[in-house]
């Protein structure tokens, strides 16, 4: 009567497995094909751009595109302004937001589970919020078309990188601070010698995400830096492309100038990226 | 007796109290001058009429009946906005968890199929809406040369103020990394012996995934969720990169209109009013939420 061999389990998996290689190549190559499209137009000269069917690998290849990119707007000005601003920023949370959540996570004082909602509740305002009285507040000190602005902020402990921190925080044994207490070591001494070096990694996590979005940000520079040699990457690269409008090649040599680094960074930190998003999405 | 004395040490005292507080202070400045501050100011102006030059002048609600009374780009751009959130963020969801599932077999290669789902999650915003203005461009971007290749014409996209929203849309399903990570983090904390027992009982792996992974993922899809519409109520750099709000006010978003009526036409007081509505919708969303979680989210019994 039995007609069915049960197929092996072996050849079920290696079925298994191959359906899902194909869709995850599927998928991979749609999410990358941008990125090849990218590179491949900023490698081609302004002729080769509008051929249809498009050619994937240029002929001949414009590296020159890179030179006129870089040489055409004052790129290592912006590059400067980029790097003071995320170099201090970065320098000012992880100082500030690691003391905050040190106070989170491993003191008691009242009111802290209060003011710990109030700090949560805040990352929900938007920017678009408070963005008007402190451009208000910005240009009556002065501040407006300096970095002062976009750099001072970070030294008041950003709510989403200080939960972060208190989350690392708290994994660590509470035994370890008594232990030290015991042995006469002051609150600033087990924050710094014991704590701030169990938490390499979630330090971190803070400093690339921080140095991420002053990389990435737009809204900011574009409302508080008015004077061009001020400007970061981002709006320069904003500036760039209305500049010149319809030059696809150069306006892809210049994008891929600015996501470089980034990339280049994302690929030696892989792990701390993931286990900071996970972190963030911990409860408790 | 050492569990003991820990145990006293544990206890609140007014030196650690004092030490909580010193320590929280970067927090509490920034709170009162970056925080509490700007959103009582802007409550300020936003029953006054101000262009920062000369002193604000209360108006009472005359900002907010203009908004809601005269002004049809204020409606227009709150359309527009919520009609993006409305389909941006539960397609970025579904396909953040599809990859995610995907990506959670323990294979070989596995990692780099992780890297390449979320590196347009770090990409600056301004390259990827460049990027995409290439990709988008009617005649010579990839996507209409790809799909005239399946014979179809492709519409004009971001010049076409019938699809300039579902570009957008579109494009924001690239960069969907961010959830994705959260989601295998959830994925890889629900407990093994659920499926096994599933498997046990004949269930296919659509039974599985809407019985198991779907329900144990409540928590991390209302993570997701809030955050989505949150991020996606704000949505500026693109509209004002790729289209200026434009063809014909199809992609003016709320930001982007509250942005000009600060910066371009120096209306304080009217973008601060503006700027509370915002808070008010954004707030409310997340409350509807936050309050409808106890019927649809998972909470695990601890």
């Amino acid at each position: 009567m039995k007609k069915y061999y049960p197929r092996s389990h072996y050849a079920n998996e290696v079925i298994r497995k191959g359906f899902l290689y194909l869709v995850l190549i599927g998928l991979a190559s749609i999410y990358i094909l941008p990125f090849i499209w990218l590179v491949s137009t900023s490698l081609k000269s302004s002729s080769q751009i509008f051929v249809i069917p498009p050619q994937w690998i240029p002929n001949p290849i414009v590296w020159q595109n890179y030179r006129k990119a870089l040489t055409l707007m004052p790129f290592f000005t912006y590059l400067k302004n980029t790097c003071i601003i995320a170099f201090t920023t970065v320098l000012g949370s992880l100082l500030s937001c690691s003391l905050v959540a040190y106070a989170f996570a491993r003191l008691r004082w009242p009111g802290r589970n209060i003011f710990f909602i109030l700090l949560l509740s805040t990352m929900m305002i938007p920017f678009p919020v408070t963005m008007v009285p402190l451009f208000i507040l910005f240009s009556k000190i002065g501040w407006i078309n300096t970095f002062k602005p976009l750099i001072i902020p970070t030294f008041c402990a950003s709510p989403f990188l200080t939960f972060l921190l208190r989350q690392f925080f708290r994994t660590i044994p509470m035994q370890l601070s008594d232990a030290a207490k015991i042995d006469g070591c002051t609150e600033l001494g087990i924050y710094s010698r014991i704590i701030l070096p169990l938490a390499k990694p979630a330090l971190a996590v803070t400093a690339i995400f921080m140095f991420l979005f002053v990389w990435n940000d737009f809204l900011g520079p574009l409302i508080y830096l008015t004077d061009q040699d001020k400007y970061t990457l981002a709006i320069a690269l904003q500036l760039f492309k209305g500049a010149h409008d319809a030059e696809w090649a150069l306006q892809m040599a210049a994008s891929t100038v600015v996501i470089l680094p980034v990339i280049v960074l994302f690929f030696f930190t892989q792990r701390y990226f993931i286990e900071g998003i996970t972190l963030t999405g911990m409860k408790g | 007796m050492r569990t003991f004395v820990l145990k006293k040490r544990r206890k609140m005292s007014s030196r650690e109290a004092v030490k909580g507080y010193l320590f929280a202070l970067p927090w509490f400045i920034g709170f009162f001058v970056f925080t509490l501050y700007p959103v009582m100011a802007a409550i300020y102006y936003s029953f006054c009429s101000y262009n920062i030059v000369s002193s604000p002048q209360w108006i009472n609600i005359a900002n907010y009946k203009t908004l809601i009374n005269e002004d049809s780009l204020f409606w227009e751009s709150l359309f527009n906005t919520v009609f993006y959130t409305f389909f941006s963020v539960p397609l970025g969801i579904s396909i953040a968890l599809i990859l995610a599932v995907l990506l959670n077999h323990k294979l070989r290669g596995m990692s780099w199929f992780r890297t390449i789902f979320y590196l347009p999650t770090i990409v600056p915003v301004v390259a990827s809406c460049i990027l995409w203005l290439w990709i988008l461009n009617p005649q010579f971007g990839l996507l209409n040369v790809f799909l005239a290749k399946l014979g179809i014409t492709g519409p004009g996209w971001l010049a076409d103020e019938n699809w300039s929203k579902p570009s957008l849309i579109l494009m924001s399903t690239w960069a969907v990394g961010g959830s994705m990570i959260i989601f295998l983090a959830g994925l890889q904390d629900i407990p093994r012996r659920l499926y096994e027992a599933a498997e046990l009982d004949g269930a296919n792996w659509w039974r599985k995934f809407i019985s198991i992974t779907v329900p144990m993922l409540t928590p991390t899809i209302f993570f997701n969720l809030v955050m989505g519409i949150i991020g996606s109520f704000q949505v500026f750099t693109q509209a004002f990169i790729m289209t200026d709000g434009g063809p014909v006010d199809s992609t003016l978003f709320y930001v982007l209109y509250l942005y000009r009526n600060a910066f371009v036409y120096f209306k304080m007081g009217y973008a601060s009013a503006m700027a509370l509505i915002l808070f008010i919708i954004i707030l409310f969303f997340t409350l509807v939420i936050i309050f409808t979680s106890s019927k649809w989210v998972y909470e695990e019994v601890k």
